[in-house]
């Protein structure tokens, strides 16, 4: 990432501009990498660690959940590790095996650690400065698919987006499209089919899943009374079975129809020959968004 | 130090002359024809999927061209029931030692049929994690070794893979357990971007062998003769009960990591230069014994260019990927939940099995 600037070019010029002290090319090992990032954290740096794919991680699970999760709560906030955690994840752009997981619900389950995920250029940069700020560990996990989908001016100058607060990215009464990351475009693509039906679609772009905008989902949901929640993460025990339980804690007596949820299946993340079918798409998301508004 | 400790073993040198006399009679012409026609099948099929892959017609393709006497070199040394584990720079190996060519671009082509091997082949589908393939290497091996039988296991894997765990946990468990495996280090220069002095502080991968107390030796990765006879003989040693051996064949990344990958923005032209091209050597090496033979070239040519493009045809008319292999391989026996997405989905796709595109 130094050298090279990165497999997506996102630390492009970077080493250039700060030395080879600042921006350093590791050897290859996810466990070496977040084990001393640990080991900096709680010695005055402010490690933000680049995983190359969120696939390859795994590796370095057993540093982020048995170190990094619990170092502040062991020392009774003696010791901290303040540091960041960067991850392309996501499929839908050919990549091969591995790749293209989509396991954020791990790091949600995770105590101690905290999850962010961009689905705009203003958002990236207000959360990569948040993150880098924040006193506790942070994953940002970087949609792959949305690396190169689109550009939006943002500001030159330094600003954060505040971690725990999505964003509301349409106004609608009839039902909640909740999504994060290359979900949003997608339920964006859905919504404006269903508003050719004459469905009006609230959409939360959750920007941070750990932890979630409690207030923002339940407001949305109180007020359309209906929720489709997508996202490419495997179904079973994903990010979706947490929002659904803050719902049902916040919002349940105001739901006129069971909260649907559009998710990867619960299989390995294909090759990409198949990706298309495991990816929820606009149409598999309107076929929900149709049955939740005619229940 | 170490380089002398562990001295690059070879053969024949830069100008194909032989430089170990006592070979002569086992490099014979026919033998000769043989590793030239392999390394130049492989490398034709590299070269082929390079530009399939620049006119969309296969996914990322990770490219070895210079390594082609590592990779052939070490598969013909390996007996039919031997197994091997590669990564996914190793197709060369996996085509020598009797892989599909076409299931190899089916593979690169996003199709999970491409990790099926051919009846009777011992072929561990590619590994794409970083040297999680060790580990795996050790226990078939192990396995070999309860069942009380005569096979072998060679695992492929980069300088790179040495930084990460299972790299140390592979080779220490096969060298208590005492397992039959060879650790075959493709050592190219580079891990991506980062040269090989910023992977580690060792000055060869060789000397690592040292701290398992197994053998380690250092080959000239683009000789093929010294990677055939010094893979051979640590397969022998290895088959004995003696336990793993560590190779490390010292080559040379010609072209770009992958076809996603841009190698002028971290390397030079120049660093290549002092190996010489495997197949240009053999070359020399055979022009010199007077084995050449212009005729025997043109014939493999077109067997090669023939079995590439029939390859190539069959790649692109197989059937069309199968929505239900998405879910039918997963468990022996599918769980209802499974079963429960599957029908649903099925019943979306209200019996369009393919050709869903994002709008
Ligand atoms: C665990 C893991 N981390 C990172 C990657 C991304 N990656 C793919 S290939 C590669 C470099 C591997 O270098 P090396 O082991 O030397 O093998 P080579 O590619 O040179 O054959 C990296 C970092 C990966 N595939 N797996």
């Amino acid at each position: 990432m130094g050298k090279n600037g990165g497999v997506f070019r996102a630390t492009d010029g970077l080493q250039d501009q700060f030395g080879e002290m600042r921006v350093v090319d590791t050897p290859l090992s996810e466990s070496g990498i977040i084990g001393t990032s640990v080991g900096l954290a709680v010695n005055g740096f402010k490690p933000v660690a680049e995983i190359q794919f969120l696939g390859f991680i795994y590796p370095a699970y057993d540093q982020i959940m048995t170190h990094v999760s619990r170092i502040r709560q062991l020392s009774m906030g003696h010791y901290t590790v303040p540091m960041v955690i960067r991850a392309p994840y996501g499929a839908g752009v050919r990549a091969p095996e591995i790749h293209s997981d989509s396991v954020e619900a791990i790091f949600m389950h995770m105590p101690g650690i905290k999850v962010v995920c961009p689905s705009t250029p203003y958002d990236a940069k207000g959360l990569l400065i948040a993150a880098v700020e924040d006193p506790d560990p942070v994953l940002m996990l970087e949609p792959m698919k949305l690396y190169r989908a689109g550009r939006q001016e943002v500001p030159m100058g330094k600003y954060t987006v505040e971690i725990g607060k999505g964003r509301k990215v349409k106004e609608g009464s009839d039902l909640t499209l909740i999504a994060w990351g290359a979900m949003v475009p997608v339920v964006e693509g859905a919504t404006a089919m269903a508003e050719d039906e004459g469905i009006s679609c609230d959409i939360v772009d959750l920007r941070t899943l750990s932890p979630v905008d409690r207030e923002m989902i339940s407001r949305s949901v109180q007020k359309t009374g209906r929720a489709v929640i997508v996202h490419e993460a495997h179904a079973i025990g994903g990010p979706a079975d947490h929002i659904l339980s803050v719902i049902n804690e916040t919002s349940f007596l105001y739901l006129r129809a069971p909260v649907e949820k559009v998710a990867g299946f619960d299989v390995p993340v294909p090759f990409f020959a198949l990706e298309n079918h495991f990816l929820p798409t606009p149409d598999r998301v309107l076929d929900s968004i149709l049955r939740t508004v005619q229940f | 130090m170490m380089e002398k400790q562990f001295p690059l073993k070879k053969l024949i040198d830069h100008d194909g002359n032989l430089t170990d006399k006592s070979y002569k009679s086992k490099i014979d012409e026919s033998f000769s024809k043989k590793l030239y026609y392999h390394m130049y099948r492989i490398r034709m099929f590299d070269r082929k999927a390079i530009r399939l892959q620049r006119q969309g017609r296969i996914g990322t393709y990770p490219p070895f061209e210079g390594q082609e006497a590592s990779q052939a070199g070490s598969a013909l040394a390996l007996k039919e029931d031997d197994w091997m584990f590669p990564t996914y720079r190793d197709h060369g190996a996996k085509l020598v030692f009797g892989a599909d060519m076409t299931d190899t671009l089916l593979y690169w082509n996003g199709r999970i049929e491409g990790c099926v091997p051919p009846e009777g082949r011992k072929i561990f589908p590619p590994a794409v994690p970083i040297a999680t393939q060790l580990p795996h290497a050790a226990g078939a091996a192990w396995a070999e070794k309860l069942k009380g039988t005569n096979n072998a296991v060679i695992v492929y894997f980069g300088d790179g893979a040495t930084s990460e765990g299972d790299f140390h946990e592979g080779i220490n468990f096969s060298s208590v357990f005492k397992a039959p495996v060879v650790f075959f280090n493709q050592n190219n220069g580079y891990a991506i971007s980062v040269p090989v002095a910023r992977q580690m502080n060792s000055e060869t991968i060789a000397q690592k062998a040292v701290a398992y107390g197994i053998p380690g030796i250092r080959v000239d990765g683009n000789d093929c003769f010294a990677v055939y006879f010094e893979t051979k003989k640590a397969l022998e040693y290895a088959r004995k009960g003696n336990g793993p051996v560590l190779i490390e064949a010292v080559t040379w990344r010609k072209g770009a990591h992958t076809t996603a990958d841009d190698p002028t923005r971290y390397r030079s032209d120049n660093e290549g230069k002092k190996f010489t091209d495997p197949l240009v050597r053999l070359e020399r090496f055979m022009k010199k014994s007077g084995f050449w033979d212009e005729q025997w070239l043109f014939g493999i040519e077109e067997t090669v260019e023939e079995e590439i493009n029939t390859s190539v045809e069959e790649m692109e008319h197989y059937p069309k990927p199968d929505v239900n292999d998405l879910f039918d391989h997963v468990f022996a026996r599918m769980p209802d939940d499974l079963m429960e997405q599957k029908k649903s989905y099925l019943r979306y796709l209200g019996g369009k099995n393919d050709g869903i595109t994002h709008r």
